[in-house]
């Protein structure tokens, strides 16, 4: 099988590239885990582009429950159709309607099946689709079919920590957590969204993006995919240089913040201390 | 090996299963990796780890095991090591804020000489332990060890594999939390209070009377619809802030925030020390104030009443008059506290102090005796009988 590695549009580093790896030859789901924006939901699609394949996505919801993603019997429809005299009652699959699961379980060739945000959904969704995800298989007990994979999807599951996942869940996952890239991997992801920038403006905008980082207390510290934003703007208002670079002096905070900073409170408070900072010089 | 590293891994306070074991000899044996050490440390973390917090702990095992396979005729201490070239490492080590903690705490100086004596006085290589000089162990002398005021003696120029290691640079150091008392069982045991009534529109089968209806229709469906199931209990937290219980109030208030979703409705308040007068709606805002009375007014004795707090005070703070350390409170604090007790059904209050220690703290055993000995410890086993006194 076709190994996954960094491509022309998705930097991965050797740790990652390794645990996707390990995932796919293991037939075990991978858990992605990482500060929002380093580029969890795309390493799925990253994945399926590698290997030449489709990906079914399931997002998670805070209402979504584990057996929405094999089917649902649709029993309500067929209780009204029974009034009708419509035929199609005969045939209980009729009613069956096909989960994201099931679908990806059916597909003619290995695809990536992501499951985005499982932290999303109540704390024993996890736990209702271990045998699933273990022997990739379900059972119908409306049709008394047994569900079983042709190809073992290759599953990707992200979460964003807002709920602990059950330990029998994690035992059966391959986990890694992305952590915020540095600097040179940062330079790396920049040079494959924007070819053509030019090296001064890349390293000059890096500074302004890490020193912000380093801002104690901010609420939403920025991510990659905030900076890339923020480079795109950069680049299409053709911002001169000497912008970026008189950033200690008069303008308060960077040029168009917007794209980096999400929250009032920050951008408050990103004032005030270039504020006490100009004073206290 | 593989079993030595394991258990390794396993002593070092990660919860490994054996489940983990086989898979990493499967993968191992399937020959994803090249036979590279780093490659092997990638390959064991992605396989082993379930959680970022336990990474900086792996790395530390890690590093252990693979320092004891390959330098087993290395001794550190041998040789009397250069104070000057010790001292180079042991800066080098610390971070930013460890060393500002130093500044603080102990001379470096000082930390030296103490160093030094200790040296004098050991005669073997040692590892693991909390005095002597070795690794692994919490003394403050060695490597590897959990004192962040302690003297590294050096890896990096002393070993036959290339200088700085990616688990030797323990990049997830901020990561491991060692909370005691997990969000998720917390959670768990919360949503025991959980009451459901049927509200608001009809979006759910009603099997029984439609089979009612439709037998009185003669056999023509009927379908009836009744509204779902939606959680009805409301919760009035209250929290002690400032002074001793400040280390716990981030961990409280994001656990019932994570909790808030399970409740239907949730408010908190915050005290310090003791409920006087009034409580304050927001941390960091004192002087919009909520009184007692406002607080029995505006919500109704269905209410769950949940205490935060260490309870731990001099007792006047509750018993006298003028009692509150911040303010003149006209009456005792336990007069406002008796008005809440009073007005609603159930109210717990959960202390973080051992259980074994509230006898020997006067505060607290008075608070118990005014809460009806409804006081639970902080822990999971409390938290699920607070949960249990405050639904029946």
């Amino acid at each position: 099988m076709k190994k996954f590695t960094s491509t022309n549009s998705y930097i991965a580093t050797h740790d990652l590239e390794l645990a996707v790896n390990s995932s796919m030859i293991l037939e075990k789901p991978l858990l992605i885990k990482g500060e929002p924006g380093t580029g969890k939901t795309l390493l799925a699609e990253e994945i399926a582009k590698s290997i030449d394949t489709n990906i079914i996505k399931w997002h998670i919801k805070s209402t979504t429950k584990a057996q929405q993603g094999l089917y649902e019997y649709d029993a309500i429809t067929r209780l009204r159709d029974s009034q009708l005299g419509d035929s199609r009652i005969q045939d209980i699959s009729n009613y069956i309607v096909k989960g994201k699961l099931w679908e990806a379980f059916e597909a003619k060739k290995k695809v990536v099946l992501l499951i985005d945000e499982i932290d999303k959904a109540d704390i024993e969704f996890p736990n209702d689709l271990l045998l699933e995800l273990d022997k990739m298989e379900f059972y119908v007990y409306e049709t008394k079919e047994n569900i079983v994979a042709k190809n073992r999807p290759i599953v990707i599951i992200t979460s964003n920590n807002e709920k602990e996942l059950p330990d029998a869940f994690l035992r059966r996952c391959i986990f890694h957590y992305i952590k915020f890239p540095e600097r040179d991997t940062m330079e790396q992801i920049i040079a494959v969204h924007f070819p053509k920038i030019k090296k001064k403006l890349l390293s000059e905008a890096l500074d302004v993006f890490f020193e912000l980082r380093d801002v104690p207390g901010l609420k939403k510290n920025p991510s990659t995919s905030e900076l890339i934003d923020w480079m795109k703007l950069l680049l299409s208002d053709d911002i001169p240089r000497d912008v970026l670079l008189e950033r200690d002096e008069s303008k308060a905070i960077p040029p168009l913040h917007g794209a980096l900073i999400k929250n009032e409170q920050d951008v408050q408070m990103l004032e005030r201390l270039r504020f006490m900072l100009r004073r206290g010089k | 090996m593989l079993i030595d590293f394991f258990l390794n891994v396993k002593n070092s306070g990660i919860n490994v299963t054996l489940k983990e074991l086989l898979d990493l000899v499967n993968a191992l044996d399937k020959r994803i990796i090249n036979p590279k050490i780093e490659e092997f440390y990638y390959l064991s973390r992605s396989i082993m780890i379930k959680d970022e917090k336990y990474y900086d702990r792996f790395d530390r095992a890690f590093s252990i095991f693979f320092e004891g396979v390959e330098n087993l005729d290395v001794d550190f201490l041998k040789d009397e090591i250069p104070e000057e070239w010790l001292r180079k490492q042991f800066e080098k080590t610390l971070t930013k804020e460890e060393r500002k903690k130093i500044e603080s705490l102990d001379d470096l100086e000082e930390l030296m000489k103490k160093f030094m004596e200790t040296f004098n006085e050991q005669k073997n290589r040692h590892q693991g332990g909390g005095k002597w000089i070795g690794t692994g162990g919490t003394s403050p002398y060695g490597a590897y060890g959990s004192n962040p005021f302690g003297i590294r003696i050096g890896q990096d120029g002393n070993r036959n594999f290339s200088a700085a290691k990616v688990w030797d640079k323990r990049k997830y150091m901020n990561l491991d939390d060692d909370v005691e008392v997990g969000t998720r069982n917390i959670k768990v045991a919360l949503k025991k209070l959980r009451k459901f009534k049927r509200i608001n529109g009809n979006d759910e089968l009603d099997i029984d009377e439609t089979i009612k209806k439709t037998a009185n229709n003669g056999g023509y469906v009927d379908i009836r619809l009744k509204p779902e199931r939606k959680n009805q209990v409301k919760v009035l937290l209250f929290f002690d802030v400032g002074g001793s219980m400040d280390p716990y109030i981030k961990l409280c208030e994001e656990l019932f925030s994570a909790a808030k979703y399970e409740f239907k409705n949730m408010e908190y308040f915050y005290f310090h020390n003791f409920i006087y007068e009034g409580v304050w709606n927001n941390n960091d805002r004192r002087e919009e104030v909520v009184e007692i009375k406002d607080i029995v007014n505006k919500y109704g004795s269905d209410y769950k009443i949940i205490f935060v707090g260490d309870a731990s005070m001099g007792i006047y703070e509750i018993t006298h008059i003028n009692g509150s350390i911040e303010h003149y409170n006209e009456k005792p604090g336990e007069s406002y506290f008796y008005q809440i007790k009073n007005h609603f059904d159930r109210v717990a209050w959960l202390n973080p102090i051992p259980k074994e220690e509230w006898e020997y703290s006067q505060s607290i055993s008075y608070t118990k005796h005014l809460i009806e000995n409804k006081m639970f410890n902080f822990t999971i086993d409390g938290v699920n009988q607070a949960v249990k006194y405050l639904s029946k």
